[in-house]
């Protein structure tokens, strides 16, 4: 939290990588460490920046979907491809079924929530990916957590738990072993990994980055011409790996909202499983 | 004191430790973003993608009905060229038989007309020959009888006269021959 920005790579002890701490900025009102309260309320970039994805996301779409044409113009073809992408291959394909359509606000919004999130940490001076923080992933997993368990309650009662975690067709004696398993993975590891998938893969993506910059900035400075033509190196790994984790980016985005339809999918026909 | 507390287990703390303010704002922007899809975007693509359906349903629709209407005039047009086809036909066959019989009636007809009108010349053939047949008969027997009282009338002995007789005779029936009539009423004088 009290981190700089690209620590002093340059120490007389050689070079220090950077930790996750440094991938936080410091907040830009850091009004907790005036009134020192138990949890840090200070406003920092990361919260700037998902305010700053949910103005620009709902800009493009309103602005993509207000005049509404039977032969769109640019705007709107984009917008329609990109809400049709989202209803069709993810909603439609994959939870199917006549009420689709009522799943669908949710996953368009997490993808491209998620999506423009994450790609902020392929844009220069913004560069940071909102989900490489921890809160944000566990807040949009809990929402999908809540939602496809509240789907399953409403679908099938309190039925909906037995039905979850006693698989059709496993004969009494191995339920003893089966059940556990199936609470844990169900109820415990899907959520945590939801989440976590998302947090972990943007942290490493975003601290590369961040090793690549701060490394080539300690071998510039050191004088010695061996480790500054070494440093060419380490930037073009460093752009490939930038190229790598703009893919991973989207692909993260798809992934977890892919998972949360398929999760609400197996809610909603848990009876079937 | 606590604050030092608080941000020395901030500098050690896990990497899985949430910011709640983060956690916080992250649930606020999903439901505003949520909120804004819901109310506004959604409702719009889908009523443009409803639109769009109808209006390519419609317009398939349309073609089919016009192609429906085309292929419908099509099999009316060729049933009327088969049914004029026929007529025409139909018109020929009756206009050769009429005519046909046309002109078995003019020859008919022609042939009867020669027969009356040879059948007429006969006839009248017939008539002037019995007239002349008379004529001739009773101018025979004037001429004869004329002859005769000549003969009768002049004298005989006189060789001379009786050949001039005959030569006036001869004369007179040449004349006669041209002029009977004349001849004749002059004989009969």
């Amino acid at each position: 939290m009290i981190a700089l920005a690209l620590p002093a790579a340059t120490t007389e002890e050689g070079f220090v990588a950077p930790t996750i701490e440094d991938t936080h900025y410091r907040d830009i009102l850091p009004w907790g460490d005036a009134y020192g309260v138990w949890f840090d309320p200070g406003f920092g970039k990361q919260m700037l920046m998902v305010i700053l994805s949910v103005v620009l996301i709902a800009t493009f779409f309103l602005v993509a979907s207000r005049r509404r044409q039977l032969v769109p113009g640019k705007m709107q073809f984009l917008g329609e491809s990109a809400y049709g992408f989202v209803r069709n291959s993810i909603g439609k394909d994959i939870i199917g079924g006549n009420d689709f359509l009522k799943y669908v606000p949710w996953l368009f919004t997490a993808f491209f929530f998620v999506l423009v999130n994450n790609i902020f940490g392929a844009i220069p001076f913004l560069q940071l990916p909102s989900f490489s923080h921890p809160g944000s992933a566990y807040a949009i997993a809990a929402i999908f957590y809540l939602l496809w368990v509240g789907i399953g309650i409403k679908k099938h009662g309190l039925r909906y738990f037995k039905l979850a975690v006693v698989p059709s067709g496993v004969p009494w004696y191995i339920l003893p072993i089966v059940v556990p398993i199936e609470i844990i993975s169900n109820f415990i590891v899907r959520p945590v990994t939801h989440s976590l998938r998302l947090f972990a893969t943007m942290l490493a993506g975003h601290l590369i980055v961040t090793l690549a910059g701060s490394a080539i900035e300690y071998m510039v400075m050191t004088g010695n011409i061996l480790l500054q033509g070494t440093s060419v190196l380490v930037l073009v790994g460093a752009v490939a790996m930038y190229m790598l984790e703009a893919l991973i980016m989207v692909l993260q985005a798809y992934v977890f909202t892919l998972l949360a339809a398929i999760y609400i999918e197996g809610a909603l026909h848990a009876d079937a499983h | 004191m606590l604050n030092a507390a608080i941000m020395a287990a901030e500098e050690g703390s896990s990497p899985l430790a949430p910011n709640w303010w983060e956690f916080l704002v992250t649930l606020v922007g999903f439901a505003v973003l949520m909120f804004i899809v819901i109310k506004f975007v959604m409702p719009a693509f889908e009523r443009t993608f409803a639109e769009r359906t109808a209006a390519i349903e419609g317009g398939i629709a349309k073609a089919e009905a016009a192609q429906a209407e085309a292929n419908a005039a099509l099999a009316e047009y060729k049933q009327q060229l088969v049914d004029a086809r026929t007529e025409a036909n139909r018109i020929r066959e009756e206009a050769r038989a009429e005519g046909a019989q046309i002109l078995a009636e003019l020859k008919e007809r022609a042939a009867a007309e020669s027969a009356r009108i040879s059948e007429q010349a006969h006839v009248q053939i017939e008539a002037e020959r019995q007239a002349a047949v008379v004529s001739l008969r009773a101018e025979v027997g004037t001429l004869a009888t004329d002859l005769a009282s000549r003969i009768v009338g002049e004298s005989l002995a006189d060789d001379a006269r009786s050949s001039r007789v005959v030569d006036r005779f001869l004369a007179d029936l040449e004349t006669s021959s041209n002029g009977a009539v004349s001849h004749r009423a002059g004989a009969a004088k």
